[in-house]
């Protein structure tokens, strides 16, 4: 089963704290979850200062800077893995790096049915 | 030949073997909602078999084989309108031909508690959850309990089971290195039911006991399968509260202080078996808060008057629940246990301080604590200031009627 981890932090915080994670120590983890044959996909993201909203209403696309709310922590990546149960995605959501410093959402994916 | 097999026999059996063979069936069919229905049509199908059959060796074996194949045989007929349920209906009776239902059928209902307990599913959604299927309470009666809707209960439950499914929460007992965090989602939700069922003021009294009873009942069972310390010192601490449960109310329904109650009433057969627990638990030294406080309602229940009560062991007892757990609430209840020690004035310097650092400035019983206080010491009227604004602070009508009874009595 599929589960998307999106790790949220606040980003003033992310990289300034003694406990915040190297980008080096964030790439060997996701290695690690590659070599275990459950990674999917993972990337880290911009800060949410470079962020683009899109709304389409009645036809007309609509842009706007910056996040669709204003939240204390932003999302700062995500990581696309391949678990048994909750229990498993649970465990290597809990050893990204950055949950050191943020938390991090599991998500489970739904399958879109084709019909 | 059996003539006759009773609605009586049937029933008996329901009521001791329908949670461990639901257990069963939620862990062979993977889904709660086809293993209740299944629990029941397993009990019709006896219904109509055994009085003509007779009652068969292993009920709970026959029971949950029943169940299973009457799922996959529901799971064919709605197949017909749907591949993905034939599919399903395919693995499970592949399943049931590898591994049929032998005599000795393991005991589920440990994964049954933990999967209820989840800490992904909120402690609300626990709660629930956890009456409806672990302990068969209907939703009318988790409702009647915490004074909510049925509706809002039913929901919840629904709720929690689609996340159960849909994140695909596993039904397991989870591994040793998850167990600690995952005993204590457990025992927190059997500790707020418990809580639920003793000191909430509001609701039938009937229920409410039924509440605790059911708390206890599980606590039971966990500690049958599972062992471990803080399991044993909680239903230790639950135990050695309802032993006091037949003296702490009057008559008339108000609260009877510790101090004033009629030790005799306290139930010796619950104080034995929660004392012999809390000293397998800390024996075991691996044991925790809950352990603790179940310790210091074990040091009560030894006092045959409260002038025994070895208040020094007490606030030792505290100390070691601090370290645990440093809130202001057990400060406070180190405070009093101090004044008991060391005279009125020295628990009255502590609880002071605690209200002079704003933690507990709007917790009535801090306020009730002070004014006890400032009456042994004979400063009436700081006492008089205390019992009134512990009054206004206190949210529950019995409470309220304790502390104006102390104030009237100044």
């Amino acid at each position: 089963m599929k589960y998307l981890c999106l790790v949220y932090a606040d980003e003033n915080l992310l990289h300034s704290l003694p406990e915040s994670p190297r980008d080096a120590e964030c790439l060997e983890y996701a290695e690690r979850i590659h070599s275990s044959g459950r990674m999917l996909a993972a990337e880290a993201l911009q800060p949410v200062s470079t962020a683009t909203t899109v709304r389409m209403r009645q036809g007309k696309v609509t842009i706007t800077d910056g996040p669709f709310a204003e939240t204390k922590e932003q999302l700062a990546g995500f990581y696309l893995v391949e678990a048994r149960d909750l229990n498993e995605a649970i465990q290597l959501a809990a050893n990204i790096p950055a949950a050191r410093v943020g938390c991090v959402e599991v998500r489970p994916i739904r399958e879109l049915s084709p019909e | 030949m059996v003539a006759l097999i009773p609605q009586a026999a049937i029933d008996a059996i329901y009521r001791a073997e329908s949670r461990r063979i639901l257990a069963s069936l939620i862990r062979l069919l993977g889904d709660f909602e086809l293993a209740e229905e299944a629990l029941q049509e397993a009990f019709a199908a006896a219904m109509e078999q055994w009085p003509r059959d007779g009652i068969p060796q292993n009920p709970r074996a026959w029971l949950v084989s029943a169940g299973r194949f009457k799922a996959i045989d529901g799971l064919r007929r709605r197949a017909r309108f749907s591949a993905s349920l034939n599919a399903i209906a395919a693995e499970l009776e592949e399943e049931a031909r590898e591994q049929p239902i032998g005599e000795e059928i393991e005991d589920d209902r440990l994964r049954l508690i933990f999967v209820c307990c989840h800490p992904a599913l909120s402690v609300e959604a626990r709660i629930a959850l956890t009456l409806r299927e672990v302990c068969d309470l209907t939703t009318e009666q988790i409702a009647r309990a915490f004074l909510v809707s049925p509706a809002t209960i039913a929901q919840r439950i629904v709720r929690a089971k689609q996340k159960v499914r849909t994140a695909r929460i596993p039904y397991e007992v989870p591994a040793r290195s998850e167990l600690p965090e995952r005993l204590d989602a457990v025992l927190k939700v059997l500790y707020l039911v418990f809580n639920e069922g003793y000191f909430a003021s509001s609701g039938e009294s009937l229920t409410r006991t039924e509440l605790s009873g059911e708390a206890i009942r599980v606590a039971r069972l966990l500690v049958e399968l599972l062992p471990e310390p803080e399991a044993e010192g909680l239903l230790a601490l639950m135990l050695l509260h309802e032993a006091r449960r037949p003296a702490r109310l009057s008559a008339d329904g108000l609260a009877i202080a510790l101090d004033e109650q009629d030790r005799t009433l306290w139930r010796r057969d619950l104080i034995e078996e929660g004392e012999h627990l809390v000293e397998r638990a800390l024996r075991s030294r691996r044991f925790g808060p809950y352990t603790l406080q179940a310790a210091i309602a074990a040091v009560h229940s030894e006092a045959i008057c409260p002038e025994e009560t070895d208040w020094a062991q007490i606030v030792g007892l505290y100390d070691a629940l601090l370290r645990f757990d440093p809130s202001p609430v057990v400060e406070l209840n180190r405070a009093v246990a101090v004044a008991q020690r060391d005279g009125p004035a020295a628990g009255l310097e502590l609880v002071d301080a605690l209200l002079a650092a704003g933690d507990l400035s709007n917790y009535h019983l801090c306020y009730a604590a002070r004014a006890d206080l400032c009456r042994r010491l004979g400063r009436r009227d700081e006492a008089r200031l205390a019992y009134e604004r512990a009054i206004e602070l206190s949210k529950q009508e019995v409470d309220r009627l304790f502390l104006e009874r102390r104030l009237a009595s100044l």
